[in-house]
């Protein structure tokens, strides 16, 4: 049996509904060096995850926390370079998964559960960063070209 | 003690007016958000750190919740019945109804219930669902093993 390479994997989520997802969805790179980033203290601390670092949580009403949570995301990003990032949302996983493409890695859009009638507006803005992008809602993925392939309920 | 539960970023104060016009009784822990009315009836907290809010879940008999998926997950997760109700954009309580959509797809599930009135909320506390089952589930195996192989890939 050949062993799979170990790969650099950067796994983001802002906190709340998002971060939980991203942890039921840990063991898809348990094996794999990661380093995990949210927006509230303490959060990986709790679940005994390291690496971790914190980015200012952000969205589409507040452009200069956006500037500066990409900024700093895209210098984790260039220090880690990770072969994959994978990203249960919000709007910082967006950013993190553009500075993801600027190093050419295998960037990973999960649109949250919670949106089972459309995908997110960040899930949107992913479109253009995301190598691959997943709804959890079969009828939202046909709907906005993403892939399902399953879901954390 | 019954739990409620706003999410961090915005206040929910409909589903705040109607705790706090409850009987007195039962205690009631209330995570409101960024909201800042007095809700004399209720223990309330802004936020709450991870590992407190955790507990307050696990102790709390019934919890209720806007309709984030996190009180879905948390609520699956500790086993507690979880009374859910969605956001309404019209009333400003979100920038768009997606917590309506969520209300629709998850109201079949077992172990919560939707609450589109709030008039209810008495007679729903009162008798709350039965919690959520404990069971695995197929579709978070395909999707772990997805991901597995795309970053297997990458």
């Amino acid at each position: 049996m050949t062993q799979r390479p170990r790969r650099r994997v950067l796994a983001v989520a802002s906190a709340g509904g998002h971060w939980m997802q991203l942890m039921m969805l840990r063991p898809a790179w348990a094996r794999h060096e990661v380093t995990w980033i949210t927006t509230l203290e303490g959060l990986a601390e709790q679940a005994g995850l390291a690496p971790a670092r914190l980015v200012p949580d952000c969205n589409r009403d507040t452009p200069l926390r956006a500037l500066g949570c990409g900024a700093l995301l895209l210098w984790h990003v260039l220090r880690l370079r990770p072969h994959a990032v994978v990203t249960t949302g919000a709007l910082p996983g967006v950013l993190a998964l553009a500075a993801g493409r600027l190093v050419g890695a295998r960037t990973i859009w999960i649109d949250s559960v919670a949106n089972a009638q459309e995908m997110s507006a960040s899930g949107r803005l992913a479109a253009r960063v995301a190598t691959h992008r997943l709804s959890q809602w079969p009828e939202v993925a046909r709907a906005e070209g993403a892939e399902y392939a399953g879901s954390v309920l | 003690m019954i739990f409620a539960v706003t999410g961090t970023q915005l206040p929910f104060p409909r589903l705040m007016a109607a705790l706090d016009a409850l009987p007195p009784g039962e205690r009631i822990v209330a995570q409101t958000g960024p909201d800042p009315a007095a809700y004399p009836r209720l223990e309330t907290f802004a936020t709450l750190p991870p590992a407190r809010f955790d507990a307050l879940f696990a102790e709390a008999r019934v919890v209720v919740a806007h309709a984030g998926i996190g009180s879905v997950l948390s609520a699956r997760a500790q086993g507690r019945p979880l009374i859910v109700v969605p956001r309404r954009a019209d009333l400003g309580e979100h920038r768009n109804d997606h917590q309506l959509a969520t209300a629709r797809a998850l109201e079949s599930r077992a172990g919560l219930r939707v609450l589109w009135d709030l008039a209810d909320l008495g007679a729903a506390l009162a008798e709350p669902p039965a919690p959520p089952p404990a069971t695995g589930s197929a579709p978070l195996a395909a999707l772990r093993a997805h991901l597995a192989d795309l970053i297997d890939g990458s």
